[in-house]
């Protein structure tokens, strides 16, 4: 979401996955929707059955997905930019792109500034000790009136669109198969059918997940793939899109709801600890727009951050102490995942609360996490399951090598429910809230996450009452008006998101109408104002749960444009918007590109449909506000200026591990071998294992069969792979002498798995850079806790490196070797 | 195991008439391979519907589990890597289970009375109750599908869900099938949905794409869409031409009807010998 949000203006799947009916071409890559994603793939099989939509899956193994594909091709784990970047050349040279779009949608013709520059696989401002850049010169040129410069003819060497063009004409075919193993001519034939959508009323659409996400590079994976979208014109149309398929249930309500320790909720940010300023704080983040005419929804910043304060503080945010600005804390570096650990680690770290977490199994380099985990004084793990991460503790011989007499932390486990156990909405990849209802009692001692946590609060509460505390009015003054404040209810806590009226809310183009009066809940986040006069948990959500009731729980499916854009079904954030950038749908003048495919137009007075319009209603087309409207510029960013931390324009790294000693594009310079802003600690650096230790490639992922950890304690799915695997091509399984069903170890420089060896023509070996590479793929789902048969933590093997914009670890490429027992 | 009773077209090993007054429309499952991304959900939801647990077993070396199928999993899918032409592999994905044969070798075999089923919409079901346990349902069936239960020595298949169909649903593992690869209707709905599909896959490049309905066993209930119809052995070995075992053919067709005459034969010839001779007098010492 790193980089959709950089791109487009939202962090989440532009379509939704009933519109993937409607596709044309549908790419899956860095994912393998068919495997994890079974119940949405049905709207592939539907495009490839009344649509007559061809499917392309490009992987490193012959997936599920590949199974029901009308064209695979295998690509090198950890190369996506590589193949993608050739795309974009293919695009470019062969003049195959949706010009009109591109010229009216995207930042093209905008000005760069002259400092910006690339050299040797760095861009401008690099900081090789803090492994990061200073951004300043990714960064257009700003005219006198404050907007940025452009030349429509596209002619100044410095415009986005020729520097684009000049970044990717080293992505040739030849070397884009050179670095990715990827045929030449199967490259090319992806390339052709990908053009072919480059007319205005085809679409493709690009479905990927954690196969992109979880490389050292992952989040410029996925603005790779966006920029071929953007030059293809497939963005707010139907059918088109960049659609995330987000890996738990509820994953994309974890971002929404600003789960991530420098997020608030609704993508709003938390101050840094230099953030001391309230009016600077919020000046940075009202974005004025940066070309004439926009709407840069971000100007409203204030709007959102206000009513949130007064969500959680209520009275004791006011204007006078600046909406309670001092309760919020400063942030001194990211908390990420990784960063935790290391800080845990270095023994900085006392108790630790895992909440529906899993770390011991999800987090790489296992042994890093558990000598973490054994640093703690006390460890809380709030799970419906006996994790392996409340296990860390125990000895379980090989699966978990460990000396209990050795481990001090004190583990507290307390059960909780399932989602099937309670009431509530989960978010689906789409942007769906959809309510579900409690099915059965939770079993024993089992209490609801909403029932843990406030008792834990009320707890802490009644301590800071009695001893006073450091700091204790965030947490004397917190907002806590359940019924039952000991078991806040989903009901209450989803209508306290949704946001209300605190006083009377009058129409602002008439003072004499009351919008919605005090205590009545409102009806979209356009009602949210900046004076305290209402509050709103997460701006976002606002329209979920309003004065009609729980619209989240509604269940229309009728679906009168055949688009299958049901506005009647459950809630969609923003707005009840269905497909995002809408009115990129229609050219300039308001016309649909596509009039078979009609999802919005401009009548003449306003914007009308079968979607909630992505635009200011009564925006005329001749005064040229654009579709993009949460991005200051209005237009869609092929260069994405300081949003991101590792560069302006993805450009291809080799993976921290990698089987070539260079990187194919920047042979000469070894710092450009790996991504140069990649999250690396210091302890880890010596971690990573080399190709003639570590000969193969290695990449973890999901089975059908399995949901992550859990459902090995499950009997059924338990029945259906009961034990762990390692996948090997034919001819890795020949030079070792293995064959299906034996034994195998496979070894990192972190540790070692063992497992059976499936020996399959699914994973091919790769002519790479002159080398033959071999994969070998890791499937992740067994531990030492449940009813399938016990194996090894997968990411035992895993390297303790991440993603210069999420942090996210590199799961997916790393080196092994294998060998028979 | 059925709540059907009117609707019966013929019982194993029972001469009298089968209770039939109830006529029901032919049913079929199409199975479309080329949609199938073997999620295994069908085998789940079949073992949840029949509320059977197969054993937690080990992998053996490929995606297959449970490896074959026993008297707890009625159907599993079967995984064959093959390359049709060279250079393009295909993943071939083929869920197996009982076919239910129009003309149906089982139920021809077995001598229990009443141990096998077909109802007049084409399902072909076991009533364990009556079942003896010999395995000529397996020396029967082209296509290898009962297996023996070591608990109780029945044997045991797939039921199309006949208790499902017989209340008007569809059979459980074609209601969990995400992606529409399994559809249920009349057979010769379902007929027409795999010309669709056919001409669907035709497009493709898949030219000798066709319907699995193999006329051998009077075509079957549960029929498959392959993208090479000509080749169905590269399924994991489905059958090009099932065909009943002329074991049991010769059973039914010629060895039942001698054997028949012999028994009759030979009662005729006690009797005769009772009448003409008179019963055995047993001698007094």
């Amino acid at each position: 979401m790193a980089s959709l949000a950089p791109t487009f203006g939202r962090g989440a799947m532009t379509n939704h996955w009933v519109d993937i009916k409607n596709a044309n071409l549908i790419l899956i890559m860095g994912g393998n929707a068919a495997e994890a994603h079974p119940c949405g793939f049905k709207w592939v099989t539907e495009a490839k059955a009344h649509n007559k939509a061809k499917l392309i899956v490009a992987d490193p193994r012959f997936t599920r997905s590949a199974a029901v594909a009308d064209y695979y091709v295998p690509v090198r784990a950890g190369t996506d930019i590589a193949f993608l970047g050739g795309v974009i050349n293919y695009l470019l040279t062969h003049d195959k792109i949706q010009h009109e779009y591109v010229k009216a949608y995207t930042d093209v013709s905008f000005i760069v500034r002259a400092d910006y520059t690339f050299k040797d696989g760095v861009f401008s401002g690099y900081n090789e000790a803090k492994r990061s850049y200073d951004k300043s010169t990714w960064m257009y040129e700003l005219g006198a009136d404050g907007y940025v410069k452009t030349d429509p003819t596209l002619k100044n060497p410095r415009c986005v669109f020729n520097l684009m063009k000049a970044h990717y004409s080293r992505y040739t075919p030849e070397l884009v198969s050179s670095i990715t193993g990827t045929p030449k001519e199967q490259f090319l034939k992806v390339c052709e059918m990908m053009a072919e959508t480059a007319a205005p009323d085809r679409t493709m659409t690009i479905m990927y997940a954690l196969g992109w996400t979880q490389h050292s590079v992952g989040s410029q994976m996925i603005r790779t793939a966006a920029m071929v979208q953007l030059l293809l014109g497939n963005i707010g149309m139907v059918g088109g899109g960049m659609n995330a398929l987000r890996g738990h249930s509820n994953i994309q309500g974890l971002t929404d709801l600003g789960l991530m320790s420098e997020l608030l909720t609704g993508y709003l940010t938390l101050p840094d600890e230099k953030e001391t300023d309230y009016k600077a704080y919020i000046e940075k983040r009202v974005q004025k727009p940066l070309r004439p005419g926009q709407m840069s929804y971000w100007q409203n910043y204030h709007k959102f951050h206000v009513s949130l304060m007064k969500a959680w503080y209520g009275n004791a945010a006011h204007k006078d102490n600046n909406w309670a600005y001092d309760y919020l804390p400063k942030l001194d570096k990211m908390h990420d995942m990784l960063q935790v650990f290391e800080d845990m680690h270095q023994g900085k770290i006392n108790g630790y609360f895992c909440q529906g977490f899993n770390p011991l199994a999800a987090t790489p380099c296992k042994v890093k996490v558990g000598r973490a985990l054994a640093k703690l004084k006390y460890l809380v793990t709030i799970d419906p399951l006996a994790t392996e991460t409340a296990a860390f503790w125990q000895n379980h011989g090989e699966y978990n090598d460990v000396d209990p007499a050795k481990i001090q932390t004190e583990v507290f486990r307390l059960p909780s429910t399932c989602f099937a156990e309670e009431n509530g909405a989960l978010v689906n990849s789409g942007r769906w809230l959809q309510w579900h209802w409690k099915a059965a009692d939770p079993p024993g001692e089992a209490k609801s996450d909403l029932e843990i946590m406030a008792g834990i609060f009320l707890k802490l509460r009644a301590l800071y009452q009695k001893e006073g505390g450091a700091f204790p009015g965030p947490i004397l003054n917190l907002t806590w008006k359940y019924a039952i404040p000991s078991a806040p209810s989903p009901e209450e806590v989803a209508r306290e998101i949704n946001g209300k009226a605190l006083e009377d809310l009058v129409d602002p183009k008439d003072k004499t109408k009351v919008v919605r009066k005090a205590g009545e809940q409102l009806d979209g986040f356009g009602q949210l104002t900046d004076d305290g006069k209402t509050s709103c948990g997460c701006w976002i959500y606002t329209g979920c749960w309003t004065e009609k009731g729980n619209m989240m729980a509604r269940r229309d499916n009728s679906d009168p444009s055949g688009l299958g854009n049901t506005t009647g079904w459950a809630f969609s954030w923003p707005a009840n918007r269905r497909i995002q950038y809408n009115r990129a749908s229609c050219d300039p003048s308001g016309k649909p590109w596509d009039p078979n495919r009609k999802l919005i137009e401009w009548n003449g007075t306003q914007w009308v449909g079968a979607d909630v319009p992505d635009i200011k209603l009564d925006a005329a087309p001749a005064d040229g506000m654009n579709p993009f409207i949460m991005n200051s510029e209005g237009v869609a960013r092929f260069f994405t200026v300081n949003k991101m931390g590792d560069g302006p324009f993805p450009e291809h790294y080799e993976p921290f591990e990698s089987p070539l000693d260079v990187n194919p594009l920047h042979p000469k310079n070894p710092k450009a071998k790996n991504s140069p802003a990649a999250r690396v600690f210091k302890d880890d650096l010596d971690q990573f294992g080399d190709a003639q230790e570590f000969p193969y490639v290695a990449t973890t992922y999901r089975l059908t069969e399995h949901f992550h950890f859990w459902t090995k304690h499950t009997r059924l799915s338990a029945i259906l792979q009961p034990e762990q695997f390692v996948e090997i091509g034919e001819d890795l399984a020949k030079m070792k002498n293995i064959k299906s069903g034996d034994r195998v170890r496979v070894r990192s420089i972190r540790g070692f798995i063992k497992a059976v060896a499936v020996v399959t023509k699914r994973i091919r070996t790769l002519d790479v850079y002159g080398k033959k590479v071999y994969t070998v793929g890791i499937p992740i789902h067994w531990g030492f806790q449940g009813v399938a048969k016990n194996g090894f933590i997968a990411n035992t093997l895993t390297p303790f490196v991440g993603d210069a914009n999420t942090q996210t670890p590199e799961f997916k490429a790393f080196l092994v070797t294998i060998d028979k027992l | 195991m059925a709540l059907q009773s009117l609707d019966i077209t013929r019982r194993s090993a029972t001469t009298t008439p089968s209770p039939g007054v109830r006529e029901t429309q032919k049913v079929a499952k199409l199975i479309d391979i080329s949609k199938c991304i073997g999620c295994k959900a069908c085998q789940v939801a079949c073992m949840e519907w029949n509320d059977l647990r197969d054993e937690i077993g080990t992998n053996h070396g490929v995606y297959d589990n449970p490896l074959d199928l026993t008297d707890k999993s009625w159907t599993v899918m079967r995984f064959s890597e093959v390359e049709v032409e060279k250079g393009k592999l295909e993943w071939l994905i083929r869920k197996d289970g009982c076919m239910h044969c129009a003309d149906p070798g089982c139920l021809k075999a077995c001598p229990a009375p009443g141990a096998i089923v077909q109802y007049s919409n084409g399902i072909v079901d076991f009533h364990e109750e009556n079942c003896i346990g010999c395995g000529y349902c397996i020396t029967g069936c082209p296509f290898n599908i009962p297996r023996i239960s070591k608990k109780d020595s029945k044997a045991y298949k797939c039921t199309l869900c006949s208790d499902r169909v017989s209340v008007g649903m569809e059979p459980a593992c074609v209601k969990t099938c995400p992606t529409g690869a399994l559809v249920f209707g009349s057979k010769e709905d379902m007929i027409q949905h795999a010309e669709e599909r056919i001409v669907d896959l035709k497009s493709r490049g898949y030219k000798n794409a066709g319907l699995y309905d193999p006329p051998g066993v009077g075509g079957t209930h549960v029929m498959y869409v392959l993208q090479h119809a000509d080749q169905p052995q590269i399924y994991n070995d489905l059958p090009k031409d099932p065909q009943i075992s002329l074991l049991v053919e010769l059973w039914k067709g010629i060895l039942k009807p001698i054997m028949s005459l012999g028994l009759g034969l030979a009662a005729l010839t006690g009797f005769l010998h009772y009448v003409t001779v008179g019963p055995k007098e047993t001698e007094d010492d």
